[in-house]
């Protein structure tokens, strides 16, 4: 057991766990954000995915002693306030959900995605969010719900700057 | 005729949809509901027989002696704040949202304003289960009534209050008006103080769905925010003070009997262990800590041999169970005379298709969350059957029913696989020995092993044609996967066709669509077989031998979209594949590219076309059928579950093919409104033309003709 500095969501948090514990379960047993869903515990699903700086993981193959020093987004952490981040917007619009159990992991991949290009094709939407799964099967919205919000960050340039 | 009455029942035999009536149904005790609700009106819909043995699993029960039974009932309250109660549940097929929507029609009230109290076997009524595509006949069907009932009253309340003819007053949200006084009430007002009781009658007037306002029209996920947000506790999100994580032993074989444990290592890690008799588990502060404990364990089983899924199909046919019959539903259907017609005919053909146990995969894995109160047990769980579950657990731990409460928070995918409570047992087994809550979500490896599996089967097909494109002869075996979906819709005046029951080496269940996939696969790949014998178009072949309209209705539809008859390219093929089943209509088109180099399957393009009745929400089904067509394109593709001698050999995401969004073909789906018709269910019937569909595709691009499901799991060339 070591005792671990955390940032998430912008907040400092301090855990007492082995260093060799899955981020995933540092999150939903420790600090109680259980948006991050438990899929696979391989990294094949998607489901657990969060931003490490700025980048998408799989939280269930992230020790948690291994992103101390790092800032750590979960889907908690998107909205400011009660203002949806463009992407959870997108997806509500675009009824890009059945169960919902993916949603989060979908989002957070999404995101990841639009900051590293914002007006991605649908080609390029498929081949990066092929980690992710749907068993609902709706894909296709999720396509539809990414390019909606594609649009949106490049219209306003205020919902830009919600694309931390 | 007599065919056509048989087309029209409204059920087919639900083999492996895994449910039992509870053996009793006592009287609610009406007085105690305003007690638990506030004051208010109240309004109760009383099941009747007639409407219950339509459920699914009620026409089991014995005797026409039934009592009655309450399934739904709403309340308002003094705040205007409608809430309904349903034993349904909500898994992603989105009942939540079309359900409110059938309350907000016939009760004038926005949608904002409703909230359903769903699967909570404390506060709901009984309801057998959320399966077989129920919830839209009955259920919503129900609420309407239930809401329109509370309309009613209202509206007397407010001619009682102003002393006029309710004739002269409209209900229009969430206010009676009275237009020639140029007055109007909140529901809020008129419900305040009341304690009123009213039962819902058959007479109180619906609206027709061509005049509906709220139905009919797309409608957002209700509670659409908190799944984006992550803010939605799912059952494996549950979390109680003190609680506690639990796991559980695992045989290495199934059937496996435990010889020796030692659990001393792990009790020495400070878990709470349980061993009682095969059963053995932990419980630690945290699951990685529960895991370790686990580890700790060293056990000794014992297990006996097994078949394998290489002589799977030869095993299912040598070990059929004849003249058992579990449901009591009749498995053969014998119509003119086969064996002439047969003879007769100028064109015969016999061929075998297979298909494969597949896996669910919901993607949240089963859980629990259980916690005692002396003998009180409460349980937070992701099943289908939130009343089976309480029934379970209360033999399990030889309690009454009523001292099990079973709550079911919107889970994370069901398809048919969660209709058993055994995360639930183990949960409360653990949290009974530690004194403390315990929750037990199984991994994804435990979730592909010890969970159960769409049935596998074994389907012999012979038919007779005559030169013209009629069928004469239709004789049509199925060994183990299971009688949905097993009589022909295809007019053929000689049939014989019978389901064989199998021991299975694998345990199997409910699976969306049941049977009606691996049926329709081998009757809709037949046809195509033929229709190419007797040199037809496949759809006309097909037109020719069907005279049911709504079927031909989607068949035409999905020809006309898909532009069935345009010429294609090399490596390019078309094909179709269709039915009938939950009393849902679907023509599924779909086009593949086959790369003739590397053997590679693409489905480029799937057109659908579906009819059940009058659409409720457009968009929520229009999600479904696109859902349906993407799941369905694993288990007609590459999805199969893989065993030898009692062990899973793919039990794991990255052993098991799922589709995923490289996988996505266009999904064009065409949608017949029929406001005529009485709306029916839409989760499971949109899945049942895909396979056949690919198939025939294959076929028109390659000539090869695939009869096994999976169809190609390692490309065409090695399959």
């Amino acid at each position: 057991m070591a005792v671990i500095r955390l940032t998430i969501n912008e907040k400092s948090y301090t855990v007492d766990t082995d260093p060799q514990a899955s981020l995933l379960s540092v999150l939903r047993e420790n600090l109680d954000l259980t948006g991050s869903k438990y899929g696979c515990g391989e990294g094949q699903c998607g489901a657990c995915t969060v931003l490490i700086d700025g980048k998408a993981q799989r939280s269930c193959i992230t020790r948690v002693g291994a992103v101390a020093q790092k800032q750590i987004t979960t889907i908690e952490g998107l909205a400011v306030g009660e203002q949806l981040h463009p992407v959870q917007e997108a997806f509500l619009e675009a009824g890009a959900m059945q169960c919902g159990y993916c949603t989060s992991g979908m989002i957070m991949s999404a995101v990841a995605l639009l900051k590293r290009n914002p007006q991605p094709k649908d080609s390029e939407i498929i081949a990066f969010m092929d980690g992710n799964v749907c068993r609902c099967g709706t894909y296709a919205r999720i396509v539809g719900a990414i390019q909606k919000a594609a649009k949106v960050a490049t219209a306003s340039p205020a919902a830009k700057g919600a694309a931390r | 005729m007599r065919e056509k009455t048989r087309i029209q029942l409204p059920l087919e035999p639900e083999r492996y949809e895994l449910a039992a009536a509870p053996p009793y149904h006592f009287d609610l005790a009406r007085r105690d509901f305003f007690k638990f609700l506030g004051a208010g009106v109240l309004v109760v819909s009383v099941l009747k027989p007639a409407i219950l043995a339509q459920e699914s699993g009620g026409a089991r029960r014995r005797g026409d002696s039934l009592p009655k039974e309450v399934d739904a009932w709403l309340h308002l309250g003094e705040n205007g704040k409608v809430t309904v109660y349903t034993g349904k549940a909500e898994m992603g097929q989105n009942i939540r949202t079309s359900l409110s929507q059938a309350v907000a029609e016939e009760l004038h009230v926005p949608i904002e304003k409703i909230e359903l109290v769903m699967g909570d076997t404390q506060l709901t009524p009984f309801d057998m289960g959320t399966f077989g595509s129920r919830t839209t006949p009955t259920m919503n069907l129900q609420l309407r009534r239930v809401a329109a009932a509370a309309r009613e009253t209202l509206i007397g309340l407010a001619a009682a209050q102003w002393q006029t003819d309710r004739q002269h007053l409209t209900a229009a949200d969430g206010k009676v008006t009275d237009p020639q006084n140029r007055r109007s009430v909140e529901y809020a007002a008129l419900t305040k103080g009341q304690q009123l009781t009213q039962t819902v009658s058959e007479e109180t007037p619906l609206a027709p769905a061509a005049n509906w306002k709220v139905a009919g029209h797309s409608a957002l996920k209700v509670d659409g925010h908190d799944f984006v947000t992550g803010r939605h506790r799912y059952p494996s999100d549950q979390k109680l003070p003190d609680m506690l994580y639990g796991k559980v032993l695992r045989p290495p074989a199934f059937g496996a009997t435990l010889v020796s444990v030692d659990t001393q290592k792990a009790e020495q890690t400070g878990a709470s262990v349980v061993h009682d008799g095969d059963f053995v588990g932990v419980a630690a502060a945290s699951s990685e800590a529960a895991a370790a404990a686990l580890a700790a364990i060293h056990a000794e089983w014992k297990s006996e041999p097994q078949p394998s899924s290489k002589e799977l199909f030869d095993y299912l046919r040598k070990n059929t169970v004849e003249g058992k019959d579990p449901t009591g539903d009749g498995d053969r259907y014998d119509v003119g005379a086969m064996d002439q017609a047969l003879s007769a005919a100028d064109h015969h053909l016999q061929q075998t298709y297979t298909v494969s146990y597949i896996a669910h995969v919901p993607l949240e894995p089963r859980a629990a969350l259980a916690k005692w109160d002396g003998d009180t047990l409460t349980v937070w769980t992701g099943t289908q059957r939130p009343f089976g579950v309480r029934g379970q657990l209360a033999e399990a731990f030889r309690i009454p029913e009523d001292r099990v409460r079973v709550l079911m928070p919107d889970t994370g995918s069901g398809y048919g696989g969660k209709h058993t409570g055994e995360t639930a047992i183990e949960a409360a087994r653990l949290a009974r020995a530690a004194k403390r809550p315990v929750k037990v979500v199984w991994t994804r490896e435990e979730e592909f092993t010890w969970a159960y599996f769409r049935p596998a089967g074994v389907i012999d097909v012979t038919s007779g044609v005559r030169g013209d494109g009629t069928i004469t002869a239709w004789e049509f075996h199925n060994y183990n996967s299971g009688s949905a979906g097993i009589r022909t819709y295809y007019e053929i005046p000689n049939r014989r066709i019978v389901f064989h029951a199998t021991n299975s080496p694998l345990r199997q269940g409910s699976y969306r669509a049941l049977a009606a996939t691996a049926n329709h696969f081998a009757r809709e790949s037949h046809m195509d077989e033929l229709a190419h014998a007797v040199k037809m178009d496949p759809l006309e072949f097909r037109l020719k031998n069907l005279k049911n309209e709504r079927l031909r209705a989607v068949f035409e539809a999905a020809a006309k979209q898909f532009g069935w008859g345009k010429t294609k390219a090399a490596g390019q093929g078309f094909g179709m594949g269709g039915g009938y089943e939950k009393l849902g209509n679907i023509a599924t088109f779909a086009e593949v590219k086959v790369d003739q180099k590397s053997g590679d399957v693409k489905v480029v393009r799937v057109v659908s076309a579906f009819e059940c009745g009058a659409i409720v929400n457009p968009d929520g089904l229009r999600n479904q059928i696109e859902g349906s067509n993407v799941q369905g394109l694993g288990g007609a593709l590459f999805e199969a579950i893989e065993f030898d001698n009692g062990k899973i050999l793919n039990g794991r995401l990255s052993e098991y093919r799922v589709p995923r969004f490289s996988d996505l073909p266009v999904l064009e789906t065409v949608l017949l409104d029929r406001k005529d018709i009485p709306s029916v269910g839409a989760g499971e019937c949109p899945m049942i033309g895909l396979a056949p569909a690919i198939g025939n595709a294959i076929f028109d691009a390659t000539g090869m003709r695939l009869r096994s499901l999976p169809m190609v799991p390692d490309g065409l060339k090695a399959s």
